[in-house]
Parts: C-alpha cells; structure tokens; sequence
C-alpha cells in the first residue's frame, strides 16, 4: 500500500550576537570549556537575566523574512525540565505568545513550487554540551544562554527530499539575512522532524514520530526515508505505531527509539517572571522589515529580468549569498549592455572550477579585475575560449594576472591569414578523407578540419577565421 | 549607653562628631552578639566571629539569603551549605557605595525564607527577644530579632509575603517593604520572583529612611527594577498627618483577628484620629482570596526557581552512583520539610492539566486585588491595618499545621500581590508583654507617605524606644 507522508520540521537556529542572549558573556565558538561563563548563564543563585536586545532585532529580522506576523506583545516563559547541561534546570523560552507565527516559504523540490506554512518562530537560550569520559560526564557551559530561534514548520512537507530543499531555502534565506552561521556540523543550525503516514485520501493523521540528532540536511533526508520505509512496512502489517521520540543514528543508518510518549515530558511553562513582558511598536517592526537585504527569490528573479540570466542559472548563483554577491558585482563591472558572455563564465569555467576545487565560487580567489581581463581577451578574439579555460586554471593556481600568463604561453591567437593558410594546407594534405566527405556535403568534415588546425596550431589560431579560410579554400579547390 | 543600643542616625552623629568609629561600632555588636546571641540565635554559622574584611559608616546586618561575595550565602539551607558566591548582591554595593560596610555574620531565616517563623531553618529556630520560648515571625527573623536584641543596628531581609513586615511587628521594630521593583533583586536568592523585595529592619522610622535612600534605584542587572527617580525619604520624615485620609479596610478586622492585637490597632487608630488624620472604613473585597492565591503563585515561582539546587555545581551533593540518584537524594538530604511541600504545590499548580484551573486563575484573582486597592487609593492617601492578627507566638506552636502557620500571613500578603509598598512599626504591646505592630499600606511608589504617617506616629509614641530585657 503506499502512504500519504506528512512531515514538520522544527529547525533551531542559533544567532549569531556578540554576546549571549541574557548575559553579557561572549558566544565565540570553540573556546576553553567554561570560559564564556558568568553567574547568569551559570544560574547561580540570586543571578537574574537581562535580554540582549540584538537578539530580538535579529528574531523579527528572521521572522519578517519568513512572512511570519510578529506578536506586539509578547513575553518568554520557563520550560522546566531536569538536565545538567541546563543549569537553571529551566529553559528561558516562548510558549502561548511567541514573538511570531503564521508564515510561510516558498520552496520548488522536483521542479515543483511549494510553499510550505511556518507555524512560529520563536527565541529560546541554548543549553549547555555534555562530554562523556569513560565513566565521567563534564560539562562545558560555553554554549548556555547563547540566542536560539525555534523555527516550526507547518506539517506541509511531504518528501524526505521536499524536507531537505525546505531546508536549504530556509537556509538559503537565513544566510542572506546574516544573524546566523547556519552551520550543521557545528550546531548553530540543528533540525528534528515530526513524521507520520496515513493511507492516501485519509483526513485523520497517523501516529507520530519525532526524530533527533540529524547533523547533516543529508541526515534528515536519509533519517526520513528511513523512518517511511520502517512505518509503511509497520502499516503494511496492520502493526500499531506508537507515538515515540527516535535517534537517528547514522553510522546504522536506523532510527532507535529514545522516549515513547509515556515518557513525554510535563514542561509546566509558566511565564518567566524575571523578565516583563514587552511590547514591540510598529515603528521598530517596519524600521527592521526596511533593513532586510534582497532574499534568495528576489534576487533570482532580478537576476532573470535584469541580466538576463536563465532561470536555471539564476537559481545556481543565488544558492549561495556570497557567490550571488561576487557574481553581481563582476557582472556590474562588466561594461558591455549584454551580460550574456560575463554570465556564461560563471556558469560554465568558473563553476566547474569550483565543483573540481570542492570551493564556493567566492572562495576561488580570482579577483574581478582579472576575471574581467580575461572575458576581454576572448571577446576581443585574441585568445581562444580553449586556452582562456587554461588560463583561468593557471590564474587560480598560481595567483599570476591573465596577462601575464598569456604573454608568457604566447597564446595570442594568430589571425594572419598567411600563418593559418600554410597550417591549412597541410592539414588538407593529410586528411584527404575528411577534405571529400565535405566535398561531398558532409558539413561535420568542415568542423573536423578545423578541429586539426587549430589543434596544430596549440589552440592560437582562431577558428572563426580558420572556418572562413576552409571553407573558401575548399570551394575553390 | 553602648553603642550597640543606638540608632544608625544617632551613629552617623557620633561618627561625624569624631565620638566614635565604625571600628567600635563593630567590637561593640561583636560583643553584644557573644554575650546573648547564645539565647536569641539571630545569626548562624556563628561559632566563630568574622571579621568583616571591609568595615565602614554603619555595618548592616544582612539575611542570608542576600549574596555577599567571598561570604556564605545559604539561605539556611543544608543544599547551599558552604556556598561563597562570587558577587555581591546591588544592595550589598549600594551599601558600600553610601559608605557603609556589612556585618560578615548572615543572619537566620526560614529556609529559603519559606515561613513565618524561622524555624524552618536548617540551623534551628532564633528566638524571639522579647520572650525566648516564642518565634521571632519569619521569614525574616533573624534580621528582626537582631535589631530587637541590639545585636544589629539595622538589618536586611525580604518580603515575599509579609517576611519583613510580620517578624518586625513580632520584634517591636520597624520593618518595610518597598514597592515592587523600587530596590534591585539582584543577589537575592529568588523564592518567588515577582513578589520578592528587599528592604529595611530598623529601630526607628529615620533608621527606615536612611537604609530605603541607600538600596533603591534602578539596576540594569534586574530587569524587574522600575527606572525612576529616587526621593530623599528623609524629606518625609514629617510629624504631621493632618487632614490625611486614611483607609480601614473591613475584611481585616474580622475572624481570626486577636482581640487584644485588634484592641491595640484600634487604640493606634484613635491617635492618629486625634493627630488629625481622618479614618474611613473601606473594603477591599478580595481579600479572602490572598491567602490561597499567594500560596499558588509563590510556590510555582518557587518550585521553578529551586530547581537548580542539584548538587551539580555548588552546594551540597549526595553521594550518588548516578545522575537521577544525585538528583533525588540531594534534593532529599538538602531541603527541610516545608522547602518539599512548597515545591510540591507549586509543581502541582503548573502541572498539564491543573495549570488553568490553579495558577492562571490566581494570576487573574491577583489582578482583582490589585484593583481593590487601586479603588481605595482613588480616595485615600494610605491603609491602616494590624500587621499581624496576632503576636508572636510559641516555638512549636504552629509548626505541625501549615495552614495555620500561613494564615499568620494574612495581612501582609495583599501588599506583595498588588507591587504596592508596606511598612509595620511598633505600637504597642499585649498583656503578656509581646509587641504588635501597625502596617501602613501606600500606592505604588508612594514610601513618602508611608515614612510620613509612621514617623508621625513614631513621634508622638514611645513603644518604639521600649527595649527587651536580655
């Protein structure tokens, strides 16, 4: 039988501030444990918290950007619950009046746009991190109290694969926003995942699953398939699901239960009475929706309109801000109307280059006046498009400027026709087969004859005029 | 007379007339303290005097459940024992930013200032000076019994729900508590955060004053702390109450009021009346809720604000083999018998399921009394009520019936409800020789009219300057 798969995600992000969201200390990243500590995210007694305003600039900036509507009032409560990473043994954090809900992003997954609800965003402080020593647990509270957003999604989502392209638009967006390093591996962005199943055409919802300690978007899509196949085979059977909490453990490539909902937690959210609650004008919301950058989609589209650029294209390039970024700004340095030629170098040389060096296009390292250069030297036929992909490949190795490198190789492409004419003529003497076949109407063989001057030529002659000398020679003859 | 016996502001003169210094100002509560706090027991972990490593001004006696840095700090509680924090709490630096010092001893109190007795204390009961086979009230007993005693000049401690007020009326001193967010909470070790205050156990009204004008102020640390202008409460220290209108409230003078408590209120009444004062009977209708609302809302706060005594970082731990085990058995072996009841109510209250029915409907009753007062303070410049509806009673009288050890409470309560501002002073005693004290209840910021009123009243007495006999 196959199955409707319906799938929420709940994404935390951590923000990127100076400091921690309550406390004055640092939230540098990979320092001695317990040096970005104070007695306030320590909770020692008789400490009391103080919110970091940049933490709520940031919080509605994501908000805003997400489409959410963001609460006037709003407040943060106590999650109470035990755990020694947490040191207050409650978590600050939002529950019935979040800073915002009701938003949406629109994400295309196999070619097919999607939008999919955002439920709330919401800020909370970070715990701690436990270090497990044989039969020792340490505890390093750098992290506690650093500025989380809790982003819930609706449950819209109906692939492992809509899960992972939901994520990386949002982790698209969130890059352009800039409050956050959105890093998986280092836990500034982490995700569980609510899944459940039901027969196609059901309207009640199957027995959930929520899933834990995905550290890659590669790990939620993976956990996710995994959990379907295991759920519809369960169903297959008429077997019961239970409603459970599940680890993913991805040397296993399984999922493990942790909790079932016996277990679930008794959170008793109350309101944080050490922090009033607080009002947020409307002045302070549009002042913010006003300092937030051009996202993903808009920039795509202006891509599109402005430039040009095919909607393919346009969708590589703002994949990543910086590369967006780089590829705008040499694209507006380009000085033709037609930014057809500036675009195809990035799509093609210096996207490929990129994927070889496994670098982001803005990491390559070649600077907008050499790129230039080097679009001029083609356009101006002075060098073959063969040899500007060689040169491109000597400018990132060795950081010399394209001149350089061309005077050095002497690829100036020969355009005197005498040069070509003798080239030309040997290449007919000794491809006698090809010279008849295009004789015979064979256009290919004209191709292939040009192929093999330029090739004897190292790359230098250019083939526009090589084909125009072939192609009279050959008449004539 | 010893220095010990005088007033903070009959000090300051004394110091400024170069007749003494704080150095013998500390010598002399040193011994007084040697000599008698065997009997009273107002400060613990005595055994030893400590020399206060910084003496100055006039030294404060300090509850301890206020932080001082490098001195212990445990709210008479075995789960802090040992605990040195590493700050000062802002009214400790307030203090020594006035130019004044603390005593190194802390002073006892209800563990974790739950209760009205001081005897919830992990270091057993003080008592009360005036009679020692009775309580000193509580929560802040210790502070109470120390100024009583002469074993203070003046003292700290904090009202969650009367437990500056009701020990100083049981001590025959002043006792005040400030509006809420007027003094910094922070380095007070929280009961319940948002009815928690600080504020001052004195001899006099002035005393009162003087201590109110060193601690208030706003405090970036404390985000609870209301940024406004601070009077110089000594202005108010105005003997005249003339033409005042002055509200009593009739649900406080019912059932359960003791009549000769009842009889000397009455009599305080009278004289301010002939001092000018005009009284009217007025209602708060909520009143009856105060006690069951309180007992919702300060032991949810508290059973959130407790969790983090889990022997994992400082305090005491219980040898344990595993983590839940560590939790449970610090938990067992560190708090007293009332700490676990009140943090099983308050876990109860926020639990799934009772959370609408128990702790937001207090939160809605709360607002309701709030706005009683707000009502009479349309009309009336102040409240008078008993701060107490009895005096001090027996060691043990009350220790095996809670509710009844609450409801000791009942008076004082409303104020920490509303945020408003509350101060008891002495005036007068019961035939067994016990003191009884008068609140006076203001609007919200409005100390002025409280300081008035009481030194008015002060002025025209004598029961303040009345000393128990050691």
């Amino acid at each position: 039988m196959s199955y409707e798969v319906v799938i929420g995600l709940e994404v935390h992000l951590q923000l990127k501030t100076k400091t921690k969201a309550f406390c004055a200390c640092s939230t540098e990243f990979g320092k001695e444990p317990n040096t970005q500590v104070c007695p306030v995210c320590l909770g020692f007694p008789g400490s009391l918290p103080v919110f970091n305003k940049t933490v709520l600039d940031y919080a509605i900036k994501v908000a805003l950007a997400l489409n959410c509507k963001v609460q006037e009032y709003t407040k943060f409560d106590r999650k109470n619950y035990f755990y020694p990473d947490l040191p207050k043994n409650y978590q600050i954090s939002q529950f019935d009046l979040p800073l915002s809900s009701n938003g949406f992003i629109d994400i295309v997954s196999e070619g097919i746009e999607k939008r999919i609800g955002i439920t709330r965003v919401h800020i909370e402080e970070d715990a701690g991190k436990l270090i497990h020593q044989d039969d020792l647990s340490l505890i390093d509270f750098n992290r506690t109290g650093i500025p989380l957003l809790e982003i819930v999604s609706e449950p819209d989502i109906s692939s492992a694969q809509e899960s992972h392209d939901y994520l990386s638009t949002l982790k698209n967006i969130l890059e352009y926003l800039d409050v956050s390093d959105c890093d998986m591996e280092k836990g500034t962005l982490r995700c569980d995942a609510n899944i459940s199943l039901r027969p196609i055409g059901s309207k009640n919802l199957g027995v959930k699953t929520e899933l834990k300690n995905m550290n890659s978007f590669k790990g939620v899509k993976d956990a996710l398939n995994y959990e379907i196949q295991r759920q519809s085979a369960l169903l297959d059977l008429n077997e019961a699901l239970t409603q459970e909490t599940r680890l993913w453990d991805p040397k296993a490539s399984k999922t493990f239960t942790m909790r079932t909902k016996e277990g679930a937690k008794d959170y008793r959210y109350f309101p944080e009475p050490d922090l009033p609650p607080f009002i947020i004008k409307v002045d302070k919301i549009s002042e913010i929706k006003a300092s937030i950058p051009e996202l993903p989609k808009e920039k795509m589209q202006r891509f599109i309109s402005d430039y040009g650029i095919s909607e393919y294209d346009s969708k590589v390039l703002v994949a990543s801000k910086r590369d967006a970024f780089f590829a705008e700004e040499c694209i507006k340095a380009y000085p033709n109307k037609d930014k057809k030629a500036i675009v195809n170098w990035f799509i093609g040389p210096l996207l490929s280059e990129a994927n070889n060096r496994a670098k982001a296009l803005a990491d390559l390292g070649i600077s907008i006046e050499n790129l230039l250069s080097l679009v001029t030297f083609v356009e101006r036929e002075e060098i073959s498009h063969l040899s500007a992909k060689a040169v491109l490949t000597e400018v990132l190795d060795s950081a010399k400027s394209p001149e350089e490198i061309i005077r050095e190789k002497n690829l100036i492409q020969v355009s005197d026709s005498g040069a070509i004419k003798n080239i030309m003529e040997e290449v007919i003497k000794e491809n006698a087969k090809s010279v008849l076949d295009y004789k015979a109407g064979k256009s290919n063989a004209l191709m292939f004859l040009v192929g093999q001057v330029m090739r004897k030529s190292g790359g230098k002659t250019n083939p526009k005029i090589v084909q125009e000398l072939l192609k009279t020679r050959l008449g004539d003859a | 007379m010893e220095l010990n016996n005088l007033t903070a502001h009959e000090l300051i003169q004394k110091i400024n007339n170069k007749e003494t210094t704080p150095q013998d100002i500390v010598a002399s509560l040193h011994k007084r303290i040697k000599e008698k706090d065997a009997q009273v027991k107002a400060y613990v972990r005595s055994d030893e005097l400590i020399d206060p490593t910084h003496i100055a001004g006039i030294p404060v006696s300090i509850k301890d459940n206020i932080c001082t840095d490098g001195y212990n700090t445990e709210c008479c509680s075995k789960v802090l024992e040992g605990f040195k924090p590493p700050y000062n709490a802002t009214v400790i630096e307030k203090i020594k930013a006035a130019g004044h010092s603390f005593l190194g001893l802390k002073l006892n109190m209800d563990e974790f200032a739950f209760g009205s007795s001081t005897e919830n204390s992990h270091f057993g009961p003080t008592h009360n000076p005036w009679n020692l086979n009775c309580v000193p009230g509580g929560s802040s007993g210790g502070s109470a019994a120390s100024v009583a005693a002469d074993e203070a000049i003046w003292a700290l401690g904090s009202d969650t729900g009367g437990s500056i007020r009701q020990p100083a009326s049981f001590c025959g001193i002043v006792g005040l508590k400030p509006t809420y967010g007027r003094v910094s909470r922070f380095g007070l070790i929280a009961f319940a955060s948002s009815l928690d205050q600080i504020g001052p156990l004195t001899k006099d009204v002035r005393d009162a004053a003087l201590l109110t004008n060193i601690i208030s102020g706003h405090d970036a640390n404390d985000s609870t702390s209301i940024n406004c202008a601070i009077p110089d409460f000594t202005k108010s220290l105005i003997n005249d109450v003339h033409s005042l209108k002055i509200g009593i409230p009739k649900e406080y003078f019912v059932e359960g009021l003791d009549p000769e408590v009842k009889k000397v209120a009455e009599e305080s009444i009278e004289k301010l009346k002939n001092l000018g004062a005009q009284f009217k009977e007025v209602s708060l209708p909520h009143t009856e809720y105060a006690v069951p609302v309180y007992y919702i809302i300060a032991t949810a706060e508290a059973s959130s604000n407790l969790a983090r005594f889990d022997g994992v970082q400082y305090g005491f731990r219980a040898d344990s083999s595993n983590l839940i085990e560590m939790y449970k058995k610090t938990r067992a072996q560190g708090f007293g018998e009332e700490v676990k009841r009140r943090i099983l109510l308050g876990t109860f209250a926020l639990s799934h399921g009772y959370y609408d029915a128990y702790y937001l409907k207090a939160l809605k009753v709360r607002t309701l009394i709030k706005q009683d007062f707000d009502n009479v303070f349309k009309d009336f410049d102040c409240i008078i009520t008993p701060t107490s509806p009895t005096a001090a009673f027996e060691i043990g009288e009350k220790t095996d019936d809670p509710l009844k050890m609450y409801l000791s409470d009942i008076y004082t309560i409303s104020a920490n409800l509303a945020g408003i501002p509350a101060i008891s002073l002495p005036c007068g005693f019961t035939k067994k020789g016990l003191p009884v004290g008068l609140q006076v209840l203001g609007k919200h910021l409005d100390e002025e009219m409280l300081f008035r009123v009481a030194y008015t009243y002060e002025q025209n007495t004598e029961w303040h300057k009345m000393k128990p006999k050691l």
